[in-house]
């Protein structure tokens, strides 16, 4: 296992520069829509702050919710199931589907199933399953991760889908009309709907009070699926309840608007019951959330709609690719859940920030997602995860600058007319800073040196 | 009032003029102001960096040399940040609490504290592009972000909007990061030159001649993105500005 | 312990310290014209509004607007098409159906969305794999935004509850919109008076 160098991924990235450049405008059109809502909506803060509010009421009365959920989902007719990890999530969910003689599954986008890489599990198992998500099916196509939680294959460009399908589903490969390609897919997808024998979908949100889940989708995959099979499954974090129908008011009114700068999405349907003559089974997951709640610095993670929002506005992650991060996900809210899956492996994930804070002030639940990142920095310090070369940096700065002669030394020195900035300042001297920017000219004394000479007789 | 000036590491490095014109400014503005000539570091390239416990030393410095002022005035709002939200790796004694509670980024000071607006002796007739770092817009809310809904306010703006002459020009994204993120600047280097290169960019576009700035970490990094890319940027400080500096 | 126990014994065990369940202020404000805000609010979501003529027949008029169409499948009585949803018996076999008809229960004007359950579709699927969508929607019905659509009843009582909101739609290929994804291609809003004026939205009807 070794560890994601999000450095190193994000060069590549920025070479390919049309792609580049499509991908920071993309998401940053994405959050100007977003701003665009925002500002029409004279109550848009009072919501963050009362949907901030009910996610941190429901997380500390948790367990009784879930209990609330799974009594009255399966008085509805549910089957409710509780999967302690990925692993447990993929058992659940093969038995179910062998129980039923189902080989064809049909699914809509589920981060969940993608956290607990359901489908190499159930096709190592003879399941064929299709992504029924436009951008989830061009990724799975192309034997690759979705890149971003709502737009998928946003790092690509229209050629790049047109080569995918023209290599996959026999479309040509020369015609890279965007209506085509979509109109190809929805083709190529819908006799699955018909044929399948399960379907399965995330939730956005789950409701306690009435033992329903809500899903939110623009392209009507997710109803295609859910409303033909006799089987539905539906993958769902334990983070993902509410208390009451009442909530959805707040929460289904943010979700789109931070996500894509739409009001709502195209379809927002709410399951209580399966269909006559069918079944509807929900796996509830934990796979480190339990864990996570219990954090004091990183359970606020745990109040994420999965909007997107936090991706879109930063300025890192738009100039870097989601894949660059190695993990389902990535973006900001990906830097302060990851490492609780693999601290080491993730460990550079934290310091792929500038702790500007946009990412906090876009998420419609109040995530303290930049205080976060700054916290696991020092998690990442505690437990010896730091490359050897700035952790020894940071050891001999903390002694220089501690020390007023050793300090002065070093920036006399500096100053005293080396075209290279302190070592201290820099840990890979020069070499990093000056790729592609010019170092400070040194001046001819330092502000102290100049203090000292003007206005020593103040001292 | 007991007023003593913080000159951290870069600057003092640096960037001397712009310590000279924060103290002068202040000087000029009625303080009178020590400066601690013992002093270093805020601790902040350690604590970022996550490494709280190399940090330490350092912060107990700062905090014995500011120790008993009304107010630490310091022209960086990243180290203000830092010292009132995040220095935490030293015992928060009374003392220590006091220090980190009367450290002011110097617009905050000017702004908040002795409630300046007019420079009558500033004149700056240029494009101004204005750069607020991110830690100085989100951390000490000197200005409305363009995330939140709230009414507008901006504060180095309206100190600066008394200098005469000045004409401002807004970059299409206002207040997109520049991408210095202090040692992210060389371990992500990359992306924060990416980011670099497209603000100054997005300034030139704009019509800036002048990018001026209270955080002249940001300038650093942008300074050095515009030389190695060519473009007729110039950098100066709020405070050289303010003091009447007129290029 | 199954994992039912231990989740919940680790949930309890780690739950952070309570914190209180808001309130939900009214953020209601005076809406001069609710039908135009829909209108609005629907068009932007890509959907439209078709007025009919006056005392005019629905089918003839969905016939004109669909001239293509050989498949009609009707879930409400107001209108025949050429296949009325109670005679199917496999969801399936809706998969040619051009132009789908319900009557909707109410309508959201602060989104454009109308709202329908499984008792409105007949057979759900019928909102999906219809090319077309016609919608029949009672101007009275509409409330104000999604606060006030939450309190419906049929949140309580419905298996299946939709808002739709316009036609299918993607932007996942380098952010061009299309709409009709794989869902329905286009949502005509017929304003129609309900026969009966149960379906009028009547403030204060709590859940």
């Amino acid at each position: 296992m070794t560890r994601v160098d999000h450095a190193e991924a994000s060069s590549k990235f920025i070479e390919a520069k049309d792609h580049a450049d499509f991908h920071d405008k993309r998401l940053w059109d994405l959050r100007k829509k977003r701003d665009s809502e925002s500002e029409a909506m004279p109550e848009w803060e009072t919501l963050r702050t009362l949907a901030s509010a009910i996610k941190e009421h429901t997380l500390t009365h948790l367990g009784d919710y879930l209990e609330e959920f799974e009594r009255n989902a399966t008085a509805n007719g549910m089957v409710v199931h509780w999967a302690r990890d990925a692993a447990e999530h993929n058992q659940i969910v093969h038995e179910i589907l062998e129980q039923h003689g189902a080989t064809t599954l049909v699914k809509s986008k589920s981060m969940l199933t993608d956290e607990c890489e359901m489908r190499p599990f159930l096709e190592n198992r003879g399941i064929e399953i299709i992504e029924t998500d436009l951008g989830e099916r061009i990724q799975q196509l192309d034997d690759e991760p979705p890149s971003h939680i709502v737009v998928p294959a946003v790092h690509k460009l229209r050629g790049d889908v047109a080569e995918v399908f023209g290599r996959t589903i026999g479309t040509d490969a020369a015609n890279t009309d965007v209506p085509y390609l979509a109109e190809s897919q929805r083709r190529h997808t819908r006799p699955y709907y018909l044929k399948a024998q399960a379907a399965m979908t995330g939730a956005n949100f789950a409701i306690a009070e009435t033992g329903s889940f809500v899903v939110c989708t623009n392209e009507g995959n997710a109803d295609l699926g859910a409303n033909l099979p006799p089987l539905h499954i539906a993958s769902i974090g334990i983070e993902k309840l509410l208390p009451k129908v009442e909530h959805l008011g707040v929460f289904v009114r943010m979700l789109s608007r931070s996500a894509l700068g739409s009001p709502i999405t195209q379809i927002t349907s709410h399951f209580r019951a399966p269909r006559p003559g069918t079944e509807m089974h929900v796996v509830l997951v934990d796979n480190g959330r339990s864990e996570r709640l219990g954090m004091d610095d990183f359970w606020y993670s745990l109040k994420c709609i999965r909007c997107g929002a936090c991706m879109n506005t930063c300025p890192v992650y738009r100039r870097s690719g989601g894949l660059s991060y190695g993990s389902t996900y990535s973006g900001p809210i990906g830097v302060i859940i990851d490492p609780t899956f693999n601290l080491r492996k993730y460990s550079s994930l934290p310091f792929a920030s500038t702790l500007n804070g946009s990412c906090t002030s876009v998420c419609p639940v109040k995530i303290n997602i930049h205080e976060q990142i700054y916290k696991w920095r020092q998690v990442i310090a505690e437990r010896h995860q730091l490359p050897m070369v700035k952790k020894e940096a940071m050891r001999v700065a903390g002694k220089v600058l501690a020390s007023p002669k050793l300090y002065r030394a070093a920036v006399e020195a500096a100053a005293a007319g080396l075209d290279h900035l302190p070592r201290f300042l820099v840990y890979n001297p020069f070499n990093a800073w000056g790729r592609q920017r010019e170092v400070p000219s040194a001046p001819a004394s330092t502000f102290r040196q100049w203090y000292v000479t003007n206005r020593g007789a103040e001292r | 009032m007991k007023v003593a000036l913080f000159i951290p590491c870069y600057i003092d490095a640096f960037f001397p003029e712009v310590g000279i014109a924060t103290l002068e400014l202040l000087e000029r503005l009625g303080c009178k102001v020590d400066y601690p000539l013992d002093q270093t570091c805020c601790g902040q390239p350690m604590a970022n960096s996550g490494c709280h416990a190399d940090a330490h030393d350092t912060e107990a410095l700062f905090a014995r040399n500011f120790a008993g002022y009304d107010h630490i005035v310091t022209p960086s709002g990243s180290c203000a940040h830092h010292v009132r939200d995040q220095m935490t790796a030293i015992e928060q004694t009374p003392a220590v609490q006091a220090v980190r509670r009367n450290t002011r980024e110097l617009v905050e000071f000017l702004h908040d504290v002795l409630g300046v607006r007019e420079f009558p002796w500033a004149e700056f007739p240029h494009k101004v592009g204005l750069h607020i770092g991110c830690a100085t817009l989100r951390g000490l809310r000197e200005a409305k972000a363009s995330e939140i809904d709230e009414p507008a306010f901006n504060k180095p703006q309206r100190l600066l909007s008394a200098v005469k002459g000045i004409e401002f020009v807004h970059p299409q994204r206002v207040d997109e990061c520049c991408g210095f993120g202090g040692t992210f600047s060389v371990f992500e280097e990359p992306v924060s030159a990416k980011m670099g290169h497209d603000k100054v960019d997005d300034h030139h576009r704009a019509g800036a001649e002048y990018i001026v700035s209270p955080d002249m970490s940001c300038v650093m990094h942008q300074q050095g993105c515009a030389r190695r890319a060519g473009l007729p940027l110039k950098f100066i400080h709020i405070a050289q500005v303010l003091n009447g500096a007129r290029a | 312990m199954n994992s039912r126990s231990h989740i919940l014994a680790r949930v309890r065990r780690n739950q952070p310290a309570w914190r209180t369940l808001p309130e939900i202020p009214s953020f209601d404000r005076p809406l001069a014209d609710p039908w135009a805000a829909f209108a609005t609010a629907l068009a932007r979501m890509g959907g439209s509004v078709a007025v009919p003529p006056e005392g005019g027949a629905l089918d003839a008029f969905i016939c004109a607007r669909f001239p293509q169409a050989r498949v009609i499948c009707s879930a409400t009585p107001e209108v025949a098409g050429t296949r009325a949803v109670a005679t199917v018996r496999d969801p399936a076999e809706l998969d040619d159906v051009d132009v789908g008809v319900v009557r909707a229960v109410f309508g959201v004007a602060e989104t454009g969305s109308v709202w329908l359950s499984e008792r409105e579709f007949g057979v759900n699927v019928l909102g999906f794999l219809s090319q077309h969508l016609v919608v029949l929607l009672d101007p009275r019905s509409l409330v104000p935004d999604l606060h006030h659509a939450y309190r419906h009843p049929g949140f309580l009582e419905a298996r299946y509850a939709v808002f739709m909101t316009g036609p299918s739609a993607t932007a996942d290929i380098e952010g061009v919109l299309v709409r009709g994804a794989q869902g329905i291609r286009t949502m005509t809003v017929i304003p129609v008076a309900a026969a009966d004026a149960s379906s009028a939205y009547q403030p204060g009807r709590t859940a």
